[in-house]
């Protein structure tokens, strides 16, 4: 165990895995947040790309949607997100697809959120004269919000772990780095204990911190 | 004759198939207390909703204080921040504080300083008598105390009319007094009120008016003694009759 963390960058490794993640979650939350708006406006047209995105997204595995970016985005079309340097338009592209994979579950997270606030609320605010965008501002998407810690949090530390199917499209982050180290030293168990450490290390503080968060900020009916 | 504040004039309105008002016909004086009665599913909800536009109407036309209501938008929510509703489950926004409550709307819509909006609201929770709780969130409330702090809620805006859909009829009944004791003073004090309930003591004490609904029509109108002790129509009798008897 020793050699191994000793005679390869396991740390350059998580942090690569850390930028994942974290451009993966800003992204995906950005992504899920405007999805959820369509879903829940009452414009037809916004909820039906809204629901196509959902369905989309969620339902195509994500090592298709990595291997898609490199072999159908980059290489046929030739769309690249950095054409100077082939691990950077790797990695970018890999952030990208964790973004609009978990986009879709960020939304489906929100939604639940936006349904644990009964009609009366938004009633109640229209009735003291606030507009619609008051009403959503100040009564509706904070308690939605708080709703949805919960979920979210799931979903992020889902990410997180799935940042390790970027591997597939050989994205510098921490599964890569274990397939070489296996591909060097043989399978070994403490090569798996590293690396398993590792992502425990990511995780569990965030589910912690986002179970006590939801715990707190929950509203009390 | 005061001129009246709220005028119905023709208004109708479906859900699908079902005719929940049956061109309705309605006006409330400045000051007047109406009391809407009636069997369950007539349509008194709705009648109120429609008044400040939580239900949209099909024809016909509802004016208020001179001013039709407007279509969805700006001008709809101006005009709703002059009538205050208060509802059955009291819908009080649980994230925030009861001081919040009642200042959310004087700040956000009526444009007040935080400082004197909250002195306001502490006058106003000090006179539904739940100043002490200022601080609390709903859940912490009981029923009654809730529905009070929502009537506190409405009065800050200074609406030029309240609507009442059954404010009592989620309270445990030690807790109806409390809430209706607050409705008879503002009645005392001038308020013009819609108020839909079965209280008959209330009505007796402070209404100037009962209406009595029945499948989405305004059936017969009076005064509370009249009503209650001489009403006219079959209807009106063989619901009498039933509420009287339970
Ligand atoms: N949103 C809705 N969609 C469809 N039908 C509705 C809706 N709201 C009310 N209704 C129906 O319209 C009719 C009138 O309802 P309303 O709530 O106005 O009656 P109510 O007199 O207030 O009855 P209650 O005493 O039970 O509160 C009822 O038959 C009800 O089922
Ligand atoms: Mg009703």
């Amino acid at each position: 165990m020793q050699e191994i963390l000793s005679d390869y960058d396991v740390l350059a490794a998580f942090w690569g895995t850390i930028k994942l993640s974290i451009l993966g979650t800003i992204g995906a939350l950005i992504l899920g947040t405007i999805v959820a708006v369509l879903r829940l406006s009452p414009v037809r047209v916004f909820q039906w790309i809204g629901t196509w995105y959902v369905n989309t997204f969620r339902n195509i595995p994500l090592t298709l949607l990595m291997v898609f970016s490199i072999l159908g985005l980059t290489f046929i079309l030739g769309l690249q997100l950095n054409s100077e340097d082939i691990s950077s338009n790797v990695f970018r592209w890999a952030a990208t697809m964790l973004a609009v994979y978990h986009g879709a579950f960020i939304c489906e997270a929100l939604r639940s959120g936006v349904n644990t606030v009964p009609v009366g609320q938004a009633e109640a605010a229209r009735a003291i004269g606030l507009t619609f965008g008051q009403s959503m501002r100040h009564v509706l998407l904070p308690q939605a919000f708080r709703g949805s810690i919960a979920p979210i949090g799931s979903t992020i530390i889902a990410l997180i772990k799935n940042s390790t199917v970027a591997a597939v499209i050989g994205a510098g982050e921490a599964a890569n780095l274990m397939s070489v180290v296996i591909e060097n030293e043989g399978s070994r168990f403490s090569v798996f204990l590293v690396f398993a450490i590792g992502f425990v290390i990511l995780t569990l503080p965030l589910g912690l911190f986002f179970t006590s968060l939801s715990r707190r900020l929950a509203v009390k009916r | 004759m005061t001129e009246p504040l709220v005028v119905l004039k023709d208004v109708n309105k479906h859900f699908g198939d079902l005719h929940v008002l049956k061109d309705i016909n309605m006006e409330i004086g400045k000051g007047e207390v109406v009391v809407v009665i009636g069997p369950s599913g007539s349509g008194k909800s709705t009648l109120c909703r429609a008044i400040n536009r939580l239900e949209t109407i099909e024809s016909g036309t509802i004016t208020i204080d001179g001013k039709t209501l407007p279509e969805e938008g700006k001008a709809l929510a101006h005009l709703r921040a002059d009538v205050g509703m208060v509802f059955q489950s009291f819908n009080l926004f649980a994230h925030k504080t009861i001081l919040d409550n009642v200042t959310l709307g004087p700040i956000k819509v009526r444009k007040q300083k935080k400082g004197e909006a909250e002195k306001r609201a502490m006058e106003l929770l000090e006179r539904v008598g739940v100043a002490h709780q200022a601080q609390k969130f709903p859940a912490q409330l009981s029923g009654g105390q809730q529905q009070r702090v929502a009537i506190a809620r409405s009065l800050a805006m200074d609406p030029k009319v309240m609507l009442f859909d059954e404010p009592t009829s989620a309270l445990d009944p030690e807790m109806i007094n409390e809430v209706l004791d607050v409705m008879v003073s503002l009645a005392k004090e001038g308020m013009t009120m819609v108020v839909v309930t079965h209280e008959m003591g209330f009505a007796r004490k402070a209404a100037n008016r009962v209406v009595f609904m029945d499948d989405g029509q305004i059936v017969e109108q009076n005064t509370p003694e009249e009503f209650f002790t001489n009403a006219q129509s079959d209807r009106a009798k063989d619901f009498l009759g039933k509420i009287l008897t339970h």
